[in-house]
Order: structure tokens, then sequence, then C-alpha cells
């Protein structure tokens, strides 16, 4: 109920500021504004939201395919987390906007080279999360199981798996936060079409209010996919 | 008298139903320069109840995890017929029911959910748990999810159970409570058990011998037998003479 109170008075206040002429309408324009571009443009925004959904969604899956796969793997054997640790850290010092245009050049202005940017973005919170919540795993249960004579495999189904879920959902929540990130990103270096894109072609036309209406569908997506991933979370962890 | 390790306890692992008991001939454990027990040697015979007392870091839940083969000695020989630990605090899996958690160790032996279930639920009624089947362990109170762990460790099936201050963390009303209940329990299901405790009383209550340990590393200092019979309780003279003797030897009273 606050919330709403608090969102509300801060677009009555941007909008106060816009209508005003405090600031220029073609440099931040008026939520209503962006609002009615929102409409307006929906036959040119929403194929836009459809491309940029669906990079999104396979890029994701994607991640957390690789990242369960290397969570686990550093998890169970020690060669594995030594060799791998330092890539998968050193993964994110790479910086998006530069290797974007290269993967593009490579691979093309398809739907690949957006799915790598996206899972090169999202991996690592999936990855490090899982790992964490395997190792952090009551040592006493650790004990018990030990003394029922559990095999490598149950210890792993039976207590670290579950154990581990919470942190392997703030991992993909994590994940779907930033997962816009590497889409808009790819969709800049290379792309006709997509919401980064859309944002693009929208600023070089000084239409700011659809560049607006586009960065707010990508909000959109965001809290969206975050939402779904903590709708999931509630379902699978019943136990918290 | 140190003779050297024998252990790991490969041989008497399928041993039949407490034949064996536990017998520890001069253990000694260290973890790196912290001795955790030093030359200690004791006898649980099968079907007896053996308390371990001794003050906090005395290395007891060492003691147990030697037994149960989850450490090995440094020095000394340890033979035991299979053990199932009971840890400190319960252990039980958040979200596994009191059910499934009670039979965990029957998933582990390879047996089916249902049939581990079934089994566990045979004793739902005399665990005082009858319509906490679907309960997850936060839904439970403190009594009874140390009744769910103790039936987990019962329905191991091993000979020896090893309970590591099993009533530790619970108030002294719920306390006095499970041990009637597990007095009770071991009377109807008997086993060889290590009971280890800082609660000198506990110790008088529900076992036939206690074996008094000194400050780390923990040695033997005194044996007591405890030639009570049951029902015992803490108001019987000579529980109270006997707790009293014990404290004595612990430097207390």
């Amino acid at each position: 109920m606050l919330a709403a109170v608090i969102v509300i008075a801060a677009l009555a206040g941007w909008e106060a500021l816009v209508q005003g002429d405090v600031v220029d309408s073609l440099l931040l324009p008026a939520p209503t504004e962006v609002a009615s571009s929102l409409w307006n443009d929906r036959g040119l925004l929403a194929p836009d939201l459809a491309v940029t959904l669906q990079e999104v969604l396979v890029g994701l899956l994607a991640a957390v395919a690789v990242g369960a796969a290397l969570g686990i793997g550093m998890h169970v054997s020690g060669a594995l987390r030594r060799a791998l640790r330092p890539l998968v850290i050193g993964s994110q010092a790479v910086p998006i906007p530069v290797i974007a245009p290269l993967l593009i050049l490579v691979l093309g202005f398809g739907l690949v080279p957006k799915v790598l940017l996206v899972a090169l973005v999202c991996f690592f919170p999936v990855t490090i999360n899982l790992y964490d919540g395997l190792r952090r795993v009551d040592p006493d249960a650790r004990k018990l199981l030990r003394s029922f004579d559990a095999s490598r495999w149950q210890s792993f189904r039976l207590l670290e798996a579950p154990a581990a879920l919470p942190a392997a959902f703030t991992g993909l929540k994590v994940a779907a936060a930033v997962s816009v990130i590497g889409a808009v990103f790819a969709e800049w270096a290379g792309s006709d079409a997509g919401l980064g894109h859309a944002l693009l072609t929208a600023n070089g036309q000084l239409e700011t209010a659809r560049a607006f209406a586009a960065t707010f569908l990508l909000f959109v997506l965001a809290v969206g996919l975050y939402g779904l991933f903590a709708l999931l979370e509630r379902r699978v962890v019943r136990w918290r | 008298m140190r003779t050297q390790t024998e252990a790991p306890l490969v041989e008497p692992r399928h041993v039949h139903s407490g034949e064996t008991g536990v017998a520890l001939d001069g253990v000694a454990k260290a973890f790196g320069d912290v001795g955790a027990l030093a030359d200690v040697s004791l006898r649980a015979a099968p079907r007896e109840t053996v308390a371990v007392v001794g003050p906090s870091g005395c290395g007891k839940s060492t003691l147990l995890e030697l037994v149960c083969g989850l450490l090995d000695p440094d020095a000394g020989t340890l033979r035991s017929a299979p053990a199932a630990l009971m840890p400190q605090r319960d252990g039980l899996l958040p979200w596994l029911s009191a059910l499934d958690n009670a039979g965990l160790a029957l998933r582990v032996a390879g047996r089916s959910r249902a049939e581990a279930r079934a089994a566990a639920h045979e004793h739902f009624a005399a665990f005082g748990l009858d319509g906490f089947e679907r309960a997850r362990p936060a839904e439970l109170s403190g009594g009874m999810r140390q009744r769910v762990a103790f039936l987990r460790t019962l329905l191991a099936g091993r000979p020896v159970l090893c309970l590591d201050e099993p009533f530790g963390a619970l108030d002294a009303l719920t306390r006095a409570q499970l041990q009637q209940w597990l007095a009770g329990a071991l009377a109807r299901e008997p086993r060889t058990v290590l009971l280890v405790t800082h609660d000198v009383e506990e110790a008088v209550l529900l076992a036939d011998r206690i074996v008094l340990l000194s400050p780390r590393p923990g040695r033997v200092v005194a044996e007591l037998d405890v030639p009570l019979e049951r029902p015992r309780r803490r108001t019987d003279p000579q529980v109270v003479e006997l707790r009293e003797q014990a404290l004595n030897v612990l430097g207390v009273a």
C-alpha cells in the first residue's frame, strides 16, 4: 500500500517536472508521454519485445545448464575446482561491450551471439551460488549420512542437492535480473530487432518517449523473470 | 600401554546384532596439536547402556565418531559392532517430513520411499508422534525433534546406538520427560548404547555404567556401576548418592 503511494508520488513529481518545463521533454519525456508511446508504438515494440524475450529465455536456459554443470563439477572434483574457478571468475572481467562486436563479427546477426552473451552474464551467479550452496551443508547431517554408509551419490541426492536449492534459486533470481543487460549489449553490437535495437533507433530519431517505452519493457521483462523464479522458489523450497 | 593402530574397523561391520558390543583399548585421537582423547579404554557389553560424562570439550563427541567409524584413532584399538550416530543437534533434514526423516537410514540402505515410510510409521504412535507424520522439522517441538532423531537412529538397525547429548538443547521439563521416555524405549528395544552427556543425573538415571572423562585431552578418570532397579527416579536416595559421588570425582561437588 505504502509502496504504491511512493511509486505514484514519484511519477507525479516526474510528470510535474516535465509539464512545468523544468526539464525539456525531449531529454526527459513525462510518464504520460511514455505511456502513450507504449500504446501508440505497440505495433513497433511488440515484435521487439518478442525477440528480446526469446534471446533472454534461451540465454537463461543455457546459463542454467552450464552453471549447474560447473557448480556441481566444481563441488565434486577438487581438480575441476582449481582449474575452473579462475576461469569462471575471470569470465566476469571480460567487458561485454568489447566482446559483443567480436561475437557478432564471428557468429553473425542471428540469435546465437545474443544467447551467448546473455549466458555469459547469467551463468556466473548461477554457478557460484549453487557451488556455495552445495558446500554449506550442516556438518551434523553430513556426519549422519556418512554414519549410514551413504554413497557419494546418495549424499548428493539426499543431502547436498536439496540443501543447495535455496542458494541455487538466489543465483537464478540474480541471473534473471541481469539477463536483459546481456541481450541489450548484444543487440547494440549488431541486430535488426529487439528492444535494445529499438532503443538505439529511437534515440537516433530523438524519439525519447519511445526509447523510454522500450526501457520500460526491459524493466518489466527483468522484474517478470525474477518474479517467475521467486514464485517457483516458493513452490519448490517449501520448508522455509 | 598403547598398541599400534588396528583401526579402520572394517571387519566387524556386519556382525550379528549385539554380539560384539564396543571395546576401546588405549585409544588416542588428536586434531593437529589439540589432543581430543588420550589413552581411553572402555567397554560396553551387548545391551548395556554406558554413559560417558565429562566437561565440555573433553572429546566425548570425538569418542562417538570413532565408534561410528567416522574417524580413525591415532593409536590404540577399537572394536565395535555397527553403530548408528545421533548427532548433538538432531541433524534432521529440514526439507523432509518427520516420517521421511525417521526412515532416512532405510532409504540410504536402498529401501524404497514407501517401504521406509511404512517401517517408520509403525513406531510413530509408540514415539508419541502420531499425527505429525507429514510435519517438517521446523513445525515440531524440540522434544518431538529429538524423538524423530532417535527413531531414525533406531531404524538404522545397528546393534550399537551412539547418542551425543540427546537432550542437551531441551528445557528442563522436556528433558526430564524424554529421559523417562528413552528409558522406556530402550527397555522395549534393548541395544548397546553409548550415551554422551554432561548431565551426571541423566547418566545415573539411564545408564548401567558411567565412565567419567577428564578435561581435554579426555582420559578415563573413573568408572561407576549403577546397580539400581528401573524405573529410577531422580529423588531416589541411591540416585542422589551416585550423582554426588560422580560429581565428586569430577571435582565439582
